[in-house]
């Protein structure tokens, strides 16, 4: 069984079913295979082979939704990316993969564009909208295609599904390897907790370029659900509409978004009385706002839950446990092992804080090309030729094994539930004219995890301030990478050898 | 109206947009749809609205026929000036 299959299965099953919504567009789906097969065969026109990567710059559209099932039919491996990221880090996942085609939007062409010109594997960029003309390479959107031929690529579950790209200790983003199997172990744990339903309409909100919102979109396809796929998350109030127009029944949500709509007021106008389940995962949920969900929906289960790339999902929480175990992000997923280390590496028992191992089918084969960074958290595991996952996270444990999150091991920042290496960041900061030295760190922030705070020390008379240095991130990272607040300091504490330590900034 | 526009266009490049990235945005074009603005930038957008207009933007008021263009910015603003 491939990750796309069970779209493909559900598509012939139920081919007049609404399969997404958007807007004003709706799409059955029939008409969203059609599109998908008509993709997959211009994608093989253009010289894309099985096994090739291709980077989906998509916004949380019915051209992504398309596209990553086109690839997977295809052979190919999807590498979604955030359509917010800016050219060089475009340049550079293009030239780590080498990716040889790109599936995107015209409107976010000031970014593939330049990243385009420097990346000579790349034999197509298709394009939803108008072309700039620029390059050869440039191919319009193929329309929906009824005819085009079906082919059944020569994969197997332990080719390469994915490549998702996370933020690395040394400021070098790397591509997390997931296989078939990975992702569909993965999915089918999640669905053994859940339990989404083929009546169900899934309010996607998030990025399905990450694996949150990615595993939505996809169960919800594979399962015949309707899934929306809504860009309002910055306007609460169209938010709203949209879940109370579509009679939306699963919300996966982050802290942030679930504030966005508590604080809306006059929040009980909005009739979203059809919501029957509520995921929190990326962040841990404070306790105040799990008072309040379950106060605006007392029907409705929420469940929270923790994961991360490399395996996609680890833990959640019953929400009958709730009450108990506050703070909690839950036990193991169904058909996965999981136990506690000691500095040493010893198992702890239940009770004890340490770093958690994660053993099952859905953990990565490693990062892509990067044999140190995947020996890091890929180590051998009981049963020989076994590897399990060494998260980084560390965790405490309850007398019945619930997880409680502590902190990461290493520097990275864990913000809006998305990880951020300081050392990118900090890397951005350099790059101004005026700054001579630099230290990125997470402080606690309710809603976000944590925040990126940036230490700054500046040349005298540089004239920065601090709105300057986050502007300019703004326009060299991802918005959710640029500092919340930058400090100007007269000196950043420093070990003896002269390196900076971070941990007393935190 | 032009003024307006003028003003929140040098507003949104300088804080947003600056050399580096390549954006060139037209009237009508979405903050969003172009990655100019995301959540907490139309949050700054509306606080520098509030702020240079000497206007204040209600809760029912965030939404993109007012604030997800250089056009309906300058729109809004003007509206809400006169009333």
């Amino acid at each position: 069984m491939l990750l796309h299959h069970a779209f493909e299965q559900t598509a012939r099953r139920v081919p007049d079913k609404l399969a997404l919504v958007a807007g004003a567009q709706r799409l059955t789906y029939s008409e969203l295979h059609h599109q998908v097969r008509a993709l997959a065969h211009v994608l093989r026109e253009d010289g894309v082979l099985p096994g090739d990567r291709v980077m989906l710059v998509l916004e949380n559209t019915p051209e992504f939704a398309a596209a990553v099932h086109a690839v997977l039919a295809a052979g190919a491996v999807a590498v979604p990316i955030s359509p917010q990221t800016k050219k060089d880090k475009l340049a550079f996942i293009a030239s780590d993969t080498r990716a040889t085609a790109m599936l995107t939007h015209a409107q976010l062409a000031a970014n593939w564009a330049p990243a385009l010109q420097g990346a000579p594997a790349l034999r197509s960029c298709r394009v939803a909208g108008r072309l700039t003309g620029a390059d050869a390479r440039e191919r319009p959107w193929p329309g929906a295609d009824a005819r085009a031929p079906e082919f059944e690529a020569a994969r197997i579950d332990q080719d390469l599904a994915a490549l998702i790209y996370t933020s690395g200790t040394t400021g070098v983003p790397k591509g997390a390897m997931l296989t078939h199997l990975n992702m569909v172990s993965a999915w089918a744990s999640v669905q053994a907790y859940l339990g989404l339903r083929e009546d169900d309409v899934i309010g996607l909100a998030l990025p399905p370029v990450f694996s949150y919102g990615l595993y939505n979109l996809l169960m919800g396809l594979g399962l015949g659900a309707t899934v929306m796929l809504e860009r309002t998350a910055a306007f609460p109030i169209r938010l709203a509409e949209a879940l109370a127009r579509e009679r939306v029944t699963v919300l996966p949500g982050v802290p942030t978004l679930f504030s966005a709509l508590l604080d809306l007021p006059n929040f009980s106008r909005f009739d979203l009385g059809a919501l029957r389940l509520l995921t929190n995962a990326a962040a841990a949920l404070p306790e105040s706002h799990v008072q309040r969900i379950r106060a605006a929906w007392p029907l409705a289960r929420l469940y929270s839950m923790y994961g991360l790339t490399e395996c996609k999902r680890a833990s959640y929480l019953p929400p009958e446990e709730l009450d108990r175990r506050p703070g909690s992000v839950g036990r193991g997923i169904p058909n996965q092992e999981h136990w506690l280390v000691n500095e040493q590496g010893q198992r702890l028992p239940h009770g004890s804080a340490g770093e958690l191992v994660v053993r099952g089918s859905h953990v990565m084969r490693g990062y892509w090309e990067r044999p140190e960074e995947t020996h890091e958290r890929l180590r051998p595991g009981p049963i020989a030729g076994e590897n399990v996952l060494y998260t980084g996270d560390l965790f405490r444990s309850d007398a019945d094994g619930f997880l409680y999150f502590v902190a990461r091991k290493d520097d990275i920042i864990k913000t809006r539930g998305e990880k951020v290496a300081p050392r990118e960041v900090e890397n951005a900061i350099y790059q101004l004219d005026g700054v001579t030295g630099c230290a990125v760190v997470g402080v606690p922030d309710e809603s976000l995890g944590q925040a990126v705070k940036a230490y700054v020390t500046l040349r005298p008379g540089s004239g920065l301030s601090e709105r300057d240095i986050i502007k300019h991130c703004l326009t060299r990272l991802e918005s959710h990478m640029a500092p919340k607040a930058v400090a100007v300091v007269d000196e950043l504490p420093r070990t003896e050898s002269g390196k900076i330590r971070h941990a007393s900034l935190r | 109206m032009q003024d307006i526009k003028v003003e929140v266009r040098r507003y949104i490049e300088d804080n947003f947009i600056m050399g580096a990235s390549g954006v060139t945005l037209a009237d009508g074009d979405s903050f969003l749809e172009h990655q100019v603005l995301d959540s907490t930038g139309f949050l700054e957008l509306i606080g520098h609205l509030e702020e240079a207009y000497r206007i204040k933007v209600l809760d029912d008021e965030m939404v993109p026929e007012n604030l997800d263009s250089l056009q309906n910015v300058a729109a809004f603003v003007v509206r809400k000036r006169a009333a």
